[in-house]
């Protein structure tokens, strides 16, 4: 019997093609409209991102990236975000099989170096404007803070997020809404990482490259 | 310290008599309505029915609402601006003094972008798309209702500055240097970003919704080349708004942040670069040109197959096309400022794109008349706008193509023949576009049709109103006229100019001839009832009765070819010798009402107001007042409720021409 006739005696409901599948699950649907959010907001970083290309030598004579940044510090920085983003891997294992207690470890982790993070920027900024580099100094610096700012910004959305879901955990458990929620807020701790390593990049690699 | 900010009592202009008198009447008027609401006792039902609402069909009914009314409101800046020109030449300096009618301009091009077009097209995607696509409703329902109301807060905001402070007196694009704090030290550019921000914020929100929508919840059999081809040029626009307005919102962000804290994006000093925000802008911009008149395609290319009795002449190509603009909108942005300084080799490349995007809109256009060609034409009013839009459209778009080639367009930048292009593709396209899908589904949601007879003149008037008032324009834009002039000294455009304002006043014929076509309508809604299918349509939403229940289908449609439902028609002769035998309904899940789209949008605009005039505490308040809002959405227990079988049986039995087919 050829595959064609095989194809030939499938009931006609069997839809052949994907598309005809009819509506996708609940999960399918709101972890994809998510990512469609997610693609949005990496074109909003790339505007902010256009914006630093553009103004990055315009420094009105004051200090360049090369002189501020401090490699020591964004090494550390990036290493929070990136591990944090594998401890934020293994909370969605702990979710997936269930295990309360190690689902609050992994949350606990990832928080605290989410927070280690942030508490690295700050300081950096903060350092920044304590010399005079503040973003009212020059437009380079205007864009500098602006798009790694927004970055932090995003990130503490994030902690209040993930602390949030971590309260819907003990009080509604694991049902499958918040199971839904978690799994977007994986895909958004991860998207932050993406935009973090073209922050590290174009800002702070290329930054100090004379 | 100042517990109110900038916000004095001198910040209502009771010196100016026009601004007092135009929104004393406003005030007026919403007091009315607020008041006859309550009289009636109506409160409990529009909460209950509408304002706490996630049905897409209701909160695509009230982003039209939205759209009409903001309309009224950008044609009354628009004949005010008119009158002006008509009048303050030589030595007379009319009636607006120039503050006053450089907010006008600004308020008009803003308004009608962002709070007619806008909402017109989206509350259209809102209202069609689930029921072309066979489903209950949009994938998220609930955000659905909190896009509505974010855009009904930007609505609110740029009207309060009619009677609060002032708007924008930048033009409707609000260029730095000149929108900076050091130039424009008021809160008219606050007012303007504060609005279109959080109003980006719900387009943003629709176009996630219903890319979700249309890629992921089809019915059964509904495949990618059976979809309507409304639903193509939805998914198109919004694809084009989930790309492009996140740009809008950086960009506005920036400026924000220049005018707030003093940053220096777009500033003339320390290095700020103006040019950027323009090229940013219209990043945003060109693809916003076809976020909105997609949807109109869409329409127009239903009209045309309902109304001549035949499917769709070349559907495969009507995709491509839609799609290819989709993608090639991103590749024009440039041609909005040529004599920007770029070498002309950008120039050029940047002229070619733009006259390449003719190519798929001209396919669009011979589908259109093939699929009229050899048709059974129905001249009915939906068909009557759809034609008038061909006719004026290709010359509108002829003169895009003579804007395109940079040396034309170094001569007319800026001038009237500029503004002649724009509103000759804008209005013909987009509005009549919304216009006839208003007409074409206005039966299907309310159950009874429009008025033909008031329609017809409305749509004349409109057509001939159009014409008088836009085609001086480009004539007097040859003679060197430029845009947003409150007086000029050069008498000869002076006629031309007196034409255009007699066009705006037949175009105001057009729009009392909506009013009454709508009132009447409404007092002869009897006469005017229809059935399911009124004009032998042929997509899903014509199988579902008029108005649809809620739930729109009681079971999901499976769809085995395009234009399912004439194709069912087709079928129907055969089927309906034999009696409608009585079906057993199950209990159908729909989406709980939510007060979440409604509380979110008061505290937004409580905080959009706040950092207009710099009230720190109330900005404060405001945010995390729509926090705690999100976080009782977050903890509520029940998202759904489940009508009860019987209640659907109920409904059938009452329907019984639905089941039929």
């Amino acid at each position: 019997m050829s595959i064609a006739a095989i194809y030939d005696d499938l009931p006609h409901d069997i839809a052949p093609d994907a598309s005809e599948a009819g509506p996708a699950p609940k999960r399918i649907v709101v972890t994809y409209g998510f990512w469609i959010f997610l693609l949005s907001d990496i074109v909003m970083f790339s505007a902010f991102f256009a914006a630093y290309a553009v103004l990055r030598h315009e420094t009105a004579d004051g200090p360049t990236g090369a002189e501020l940044f401090n490699q020591a510090s964004v090494a550390l920085e990036t290493i929070c975000l990136l591990f944090s983003s594998y401890t934020c891997g293994l909370m969605s294992l702990a979710i997936g099989s269930r295990r309360r207690t190690l689902t609050y470890l992994a949350a606990a982790i990832t928080f605290a170096l989410g927070a280690a993070f942030l508490a690295l920027e700050i300081r950096e900024f903060a350092n920044m404007i304590a010399i005079g580099a503040g973003p009212q100094h020059s437009a380079f610096l205007s864009a500098f803070f602006a798009l790694v700012g927004c970055h932090g910004v995003t990130v503490t959305m994030g902690l209040i997020w993930l602390a949030i879901m971590m309260v819907q955990i003990a009080t509604k458990g694991f049902r499958a809404v918040v199971e839904r929620r978690l799994a977007c807020f994986t895909l958004f701790w991860h998207a932050l990482d993406i935009i973090w390593v073209g922050i590290f990049s174009v800002v702070y690699l290329m930054g100090v490259v004379p | 310290m100042n517990l109110l900010g900038k916000l004095t009592l001198s910040a209502i202009p009771y010196q100016q008599p026009i601004i007092m008198g135009a929104s004393g009447m406003v005030v007026v008027g919403v007091l009315l309505v607020l008041g006859w609401v309550t009289l009636k006792g109506y409160w409990p039902y529009l909460w209950h029915e509408w304002l706490t609402s996630v049905d897409h069909k209701r909160i695509g009914v009230m982003y039209i609402v939205l759209a009409l009314l903001m309309l009224v409101r950008g044609f009354a800046d628009a004949i005010m601006m008119r009158t002006q020109q008509a009048l303050a030449s030589g030595g007379a300096q009319g009636y607006l003094p120039p503050e006053h009618f450089d907010q006008i301009f600004s308020a008009h091009g803003t308004i009608m972008i962002f709070f007619v077009a806008m909402p017109f097209v989206i509350g259209l995607m809102n209202f069609a798309v689930p029921l072309q696509l066979g489903i209950r409703d949009v994938a998220f329902p609930t955000l659905n209702s909190v896009s509505l109301w974010l855009t009904a807060t930007g609505i609110l905001l740029t009207n309060l500055s009619l009677a609060i402070g002032e708007f924008a007196k930048t033009g409707w694009v609000a260029y730095p240097p000149l929108s900076e704090l050091q130039f424009s030290p008021g809160v008219g550019v606050d007012y303007y970003l504060w609005s279109l921000q959080i109003s980006g914020v719900g387009t943003l929100l629709t176009g996630i919704n219903f890319v979700t929508t249309i890629l992921k919840t089809r019915a059964p059999g509904m495949g990618y080349m059976r979809m309507p081809v409304f639903c193509w040029t939805a998914l198109a626009s919004n694809l084009l708004i989930v790309a492009a307005f996140p740009v809008l919102t950086a960009t506005l962000a920036m400026l924000l942040l220049d005018r707030y804290l003093g940053f220096h994006f777009f500033s003339v000093e320390r290095g700020g670069n103006p040019m950027m925000y323009v090229n940013l802008f219209w990043v945003w911009g060109h693809p916003e040109v076809y976020i909105l008149i997609l949807p109109a395609f869409g329409v127009f290319s239903e009209v045309t197959a309902t109304f001549s009795g035949k499917p769709l002449f070349g559907y495969r190509s009507m995709v491509a096309a839609t799609m290819a603009i989709c993608i090639l909108a991103y590749t024009v942005w440039l041609h909005h400022f040529f004599t920007m300084g770029a070498s002309a080799n950008v120039n050029a490349f940047f002229g070619i794109t733009s006259m390449i995007i003719a190519v798929p809109t001209g396919v669009k256009i011979f589908n259109w008349l093939f699929t009229m060609y050899g048709g059974r034409i129905r001249f009915e009013v939906p068909l009557l706008w759809t034609i008038g839009f061909m006719v004026a459209f290709i010359f509108g778009g002829l003169t895009g193509v003579l804007l395109a080639v940079p040396p034309v367009d170094w001569q007319v930048h800026n001038s009237l023949f500029l503004v002649a292009h724009f509103h000759h593709v804008i209005i013909p396209g987009v509005l009549f576009g919304a216009i006839a899908g208003y007409n074409y589904w206005f039966p299907k949601a309310f159950g009874f049709k429009l008025d033909e007879r008031w329609g017809k003149a409305a749509f004349w008037c409109w057509f001939i109103g159009f014409h008088l008032a836009f085609m001086p324009l480009y004539v007097t834009g040859l003679m060197g006229m430029t845009r947003r002039l409150q007086h000029y000294d050069v008498m000869s455009w002076r006629p031309w100019l007196l034409v255009a304002e007699l066009g705006a006043v037949v175009i105001l014929a057009g729009i009392v001839c909506q009013i009454v076509q709508l009132v009447v309508s409404i007092r002869d809604r009897e006469r005017l009832r229809v059935t399911a299918d009124p004009w032998n349509g042929r997509t899903l939403e014509w199988s579902v009765s008029s108005p649809p229940p809620a739930w729109n289908y009681a079971v999901l449609p499976h769809v085995s070819g395009r234009d399912a439902f004439w194709a069912r028609k087709k079928l129907a002769p055969a089927t309906q010798t034999q009696p409608a035998q009585p079906r057993t309904y199950e209990p159908i899940e729909m989406p709980r009402n939510s007060g979440t789209g409604f509380v979110t949008a008061f505290f937004a605009v409580v905080t959009g107001f706040a950092l207009i005039w710099h009230i720190w505490w109330m900005a404060a308040l405001g945010g995390f007042g729509a926090f705690v809002t999100l976080l009782v959405f977050a903890f509520r227990d029940k998202e759904e409720i489940a009508i009860p079988a019987e209640q659907v049986t109920r409904f059938y039995r009452d329907h019984p021409a639905e089941v039929a087919i």
